[in-house]
């Protein structure tokens, strides 16, 4: 069944912008997406938005779709009402370079202060074993399309610019805790996390548990256990005596970085 | 300079016209599984490296792939190695691969499996705690290195975090218009930031392509707006060759409903993990479409094929697991003889077949897309499936071992390379081949970079004004037509006139039908300014897809048979004339495209000897 729809959708630059007003014929079944592409190949060409796959596995889309934060591609319209107008806007935490897209560099230089993977030599036969159980948690986290939604939303970024310096976000605390959580890692990241990437200024509001598209406990799973164990580094003075002692693979052997 | 470029200090921005320009040893082209791996392997060797992107980094189309990874790691199957891998790669292709590419990436791709997961890959496991491999359409055994249904997520993520802990440059969001030549050999690429609309000028004596695909030239495809074919286009312009470009590989499951979802991909383990295909009348059809060349490895009764998933020496292989191509052809003929779904595809069903608790567990995405896109709850009830335009055989031709091309300095490693999967690619097959191949492109144009030293190539001013130039034609134009329209209009041709199944006919009514749009091409308007403007970016991407059209269509007129991803209504077999003959294209002075035929290479006797055995 087609109709047409009312849109809002923000266009401008760096320099300032404004709500224009749409009418999208549209399908039932088609996702804001769908509505954006007719929008851009009848109306306004040069509308910017940024996609790939179409299916929520590229993150790419992000956007604000009635003030809430969502992947343009898998948002139905058949969510909303069809009198009802539909106002996309760009994510609010990033710098607006045009229309929908924004400057998320901040993440990719976040990505770089990640201390990289360091596992222990392989088996005799060149191969690597590890339990499902022991991949699992950090299979979780490594299901992450990056969409930055979770950067978007939580406040400690969104409300202080000044804090990004010192703060990597939600969707890094992931990657710290699934190293950290690797069966065959041979590195300590507690304290990195604690100091480089800020964890401790998340005061775990779940907000960014809220809005990931792929479900993943992002506070639950994966801050709390690494509050957890920062702590546990911090005020257990056994854990460097250990260190001499565990056998390669537990947490009291791996080097601190 | 832009926020989207990582790392990138050597920017000397006062070139003589002002625009920013580079120095590089190596750039790649392209930031999927082969650019990055490439990229890598580049820097390993020593080069100065810089990838080159379209999208961010880390949302090129391998990000999307679902299945796995194939590699014969011999985790689940002992009897796994190189040679039965072989053997399924090139009969998958109709013995039209190149021997030595198949060879090469039977050979390395467990190493390059297990050097993914020495980076951080975390892969599925065995009880055993090993890597864990899952079945796949003609492969003998269950060979596929997987993460879930979300495998290229995996590999991509890897590989860009190693990248990222190399330090390489990365230029994101950046496109690639021409590539420039010093004489015969390679000087560079020319480029805009998609960001500011800005151009800059990369220098280097080598540049990798691995641009992905051309699938955005059809309407109903699994492929995005990036695959429009640019490697394929600017190997042909800067004189390099493709081959097999008339083979196309449809997929057999996309979805069909809603209009929405068209064309999205349904992946192959679906079926590799039980997941069986009726018609309306219930009836489990496959079983009336075994060709005889497979005849004797596939089950011939429903008992047979279900054993098989538990018990593979004794039983054969169920023929929904037929190579894509046999799966995709017999989808449309059972359609097109009305027993298809309300939506004109298939049913595609797993619910019936194995417990929601194993689906979900299995293929968490496939369910997460059909529930969240179409309501369909996939551990209860069938998908509705057809085939869609999902890859291309077809690509430069390069020299197996090293991915050179015929152009001094081009190197192409990935799905933009021709040769490596014949005329049908079996499901799996490319990302172990965008790891091997990427890995050998990037190191031999290091190696290219290094020896040449001594004589860099030159690019002169008004090389680079006219490529300015010819870049900022659709804003001068006035009058002109919607990009998008001409893009759709092509996307029509390719779709009813060179899909699925072929005739001459047709084939040269689309020929006519792409002079025309190419006409429409040259008098394109844009709204708007340089600053992140799809509509301009798309035409520029036009005269590629164009280009790249041309090639498919004029290939398969050429080819008087039906093999793999061609068939041709009015040659409705293969023929042992074509079996051994690559279509090899060219574009003349007059840029024309030219197509010549050219004998394939000859395989040694010992890798044919692995075919009279069975
Ligand atoms: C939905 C889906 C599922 C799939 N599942 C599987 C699977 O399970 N197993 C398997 O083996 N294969 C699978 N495939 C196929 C496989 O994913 C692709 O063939 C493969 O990822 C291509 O990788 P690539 O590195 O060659 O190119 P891509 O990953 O597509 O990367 C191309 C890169 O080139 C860049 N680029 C292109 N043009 C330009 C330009 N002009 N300037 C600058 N940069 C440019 C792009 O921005 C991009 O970064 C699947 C494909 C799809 C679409
Ligand atoms: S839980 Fe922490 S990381 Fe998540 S939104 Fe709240 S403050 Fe940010
Ligand atoms: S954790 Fe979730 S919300 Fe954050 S970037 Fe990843 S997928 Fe997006
Ligand atoms: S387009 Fe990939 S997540 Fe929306």
């Amino acid at each position: 069944m087609a109709y047409d729809l009312k849109m809002r959708v923000w266009r401008g630059d760096a320099s300032g912008g404004a709500l224009g007003d749409y009418v999208v014929p549209v399908e039932t079944g088609e996702v804001v997406l769908d509505a954006i592409h007719r929008l851009q190949a009848t109306q306004a060409g040069d509308l910017a938005v940024r996609w790939n796959c179409k299916a929520g596995k590229c993150g790419s889309c992000s956007a604000e779709i009635n003030g809430r934060p969502r992947l343009m591609c898998m948002t139905r319209l058949s969510d909303f009402a069809e009198d009802e107008t539909v106002t996309v806007t760009p994510m609010r935490t990033f710098p607006v370079i045009r229309d929908l897209v924004t400057d998320v560099s901040y993440n990719y230089e976040k990505a770089k202060q990640v201390p990289a993977v360091s596992l222990q030599p392989p088996d005799a036969d060149g191969k690597r074993r590890m339990m499902q159980s022991d991949v699992a948690r950090g299979q979780e986290f490594r299901k992450c399309i990056e969409c930055f939604l979770c950067q978007n939303v939580c406040h400690v970024i969104r409300d202080h610019e000044d804090n990004k310096k010192a703060y990597a976000g939600p969707r890094f605390f992931l990657r710290y805790a699934e190293l950290d959580m690797h069966p065959l890692d041979t590195e300590d990241r507690r304290k990195v996390t604690q100091d480089v990437a800020g964890l401790g200024m998340c005061n775990i509001t779940k907000c960014c548990t809220e809005v990931c598209p792929e479900g993943i406990k992002i506070t639950d799973n994966a801050i709390i256990p690494m509050k957890e164990r920062v702590v546990d580094r911090k005020y257990d003075p056994v854990v460097w005596l250990g260190e001499k002692i565990f056998r390669r693979g537990d947490r009291a052997s791996r080097t601190e970085v | 300079m832009t926020g989207n470029a990582l790392d990138a200090d050597t920017a000397d921005s006062s070139g003589p016209h002002g625009i920013e320009s580079h120095d590089y040893d190596v750039i790649v082209m392209g930031a999927g599984g082969a650019g990055l791996r490439a990229a890598i392997a580049a820097h390993d060797a020593g080069a100065r490296v810089a990838v080159v992107c379209k999208s961010l980094l880390g949302k090129a189309h391998t990000v999307m792939a679902e299945g796995g990874i194939a590699a014969s790691l011999g985790n689940l199957w002992p009897q796994d190695n190189w040679q039965v891998h072989f053997r399924d790669t090139m009969r998958g292709g109709k013995m039209l691969n190149n021997w030595r590419m198949a060879q090469l990436h039977a050979q390395e791709a467990p190493e390059r499996v297990l050097e993914l997961e020495e980076w951080g890959a975390l892969f599925d496991r065995t009880d055993e705690g090993l890597i864990s491999q899952r079945d796949f359409g003609g492969h003998r055994y269950a060979r596929l290195a997987h993460v879930g249904d979300r495998t290229g997520l995996e590999m991509i993520r890897t590989l860009q975090q190693r990248a990222v802990h190399l330090g390489i440059d990365v230029f994101m969001e950046c496109t690639v218009t021409e590539l420039f030549k010093d004489g015969d050999r390679i000087a560079g690429a020319f480029a805009y930031w998609r960001e500011t609309g800005r151009f800059l000028v990369l220098n280097a004596p080598a540049v990798v392509l691995a641009t992905g695909g051309i699938g955005k030239s059809y309407q109903i495809t699994s492929n995005s707006w990036e695959y429009t074919g640019d490697g394929h286009a600017l190997a042909l312009r800067a004189g390099a060759t493709l081959i097999n470009m008339e083979f196309v590989q449809f997929h057999p499951t996309g979805m069909v409903w809603p209009p929405s979802v068209r064309g999205l991909l349904v992946t192959e383990s679906v079926r590799g993990d039980g997941g069986i295909l009726r018609n309306s009348d219930g009836k489990r059809f496959m079983f009336d479409y075994v060709p005889e060349y497979f005849k004797a490895e596939t089950a011939d009764t429903e008992q047979e094929a279900d054993g098989w998933y538990e018990d593979k020496v004794n039983n054969r292989r169920p023929p929904e697991l037929l190579p894509r191509d046999e799966v995709a052809r017999a989808i449309n003929s059972e359609i097109k003889a009305g027993r298809g779904s309300p939506h004109g595809g298939v049913f595609l069903d797993i619910a019936s077949r194995r417990s929601p608790e194993f689906i979900k567990r299995r293929l968490p995405s496939m369910y997460h897309q059909f529930k969240e896109l179409a309501d369909v709850d996939i551990t209860a009830e069938p998908m509705e499936i057809g085939p869609t335009c999902h890859y291309v055989m077809g690509g430069v031709e390069v020299d197996a071992d090293t991915g050179a091309s015929l152009v001094e300095g081009l190197y192409a490693a990935g799905e933009v390379a021709g040769g490596m999967h014949g005329s049908n690619r079996l499901g799996g097959n490319s990302l172990s081949d965008l790891l091997v191949f990427g890995r050998r492109a990037g190191l031999n144009a290091a190696y290219y970079a290094e020896r040449t030293k001594v004589r860099a190539p030159r690019v002169s001013d008004e090389t680079i004004s006219a490529a300015a130039e010819r870049a900022l034609a659709p804003f001068s134009a006035t009058g002109g037509e919607n990009p998008y329209t001409v893009q759709k209009d092509l996307q029509d041709v390719m779709q009813r006139l060179v899909g699925i199944i072929r005739t001459a006919d047709e084939l040269t009514e689309s020929l006519g039908d792409l002079e025309r749009l190419k006409a429409r091409a040259k008098n394109l308007s844009v709204e708007g300014n340089r600053q992140y403007n799809p509509g301009w970016h798309l035409s520029i991407d036009l005269a590629n897809m164009l280009t790249v059209s041309e090639c498919i269509a004029k290939a398969a007129l050429e080819r008087r048979e039906s093999r793999g991803g061609h068939t041709r209504d009015d040659f409705p077999g293969p023929d042992p004339y074509w079996g051994q003959l690559n279509i090899v294209l060219s574009l003349t002075d007059d840029d024309t495209i030219e197509s010549k035929r050219q004998p394939l290479p000859v395989m040694p006797e010992e890798l044919q000897a692995l075919f009279e055995e069975n």
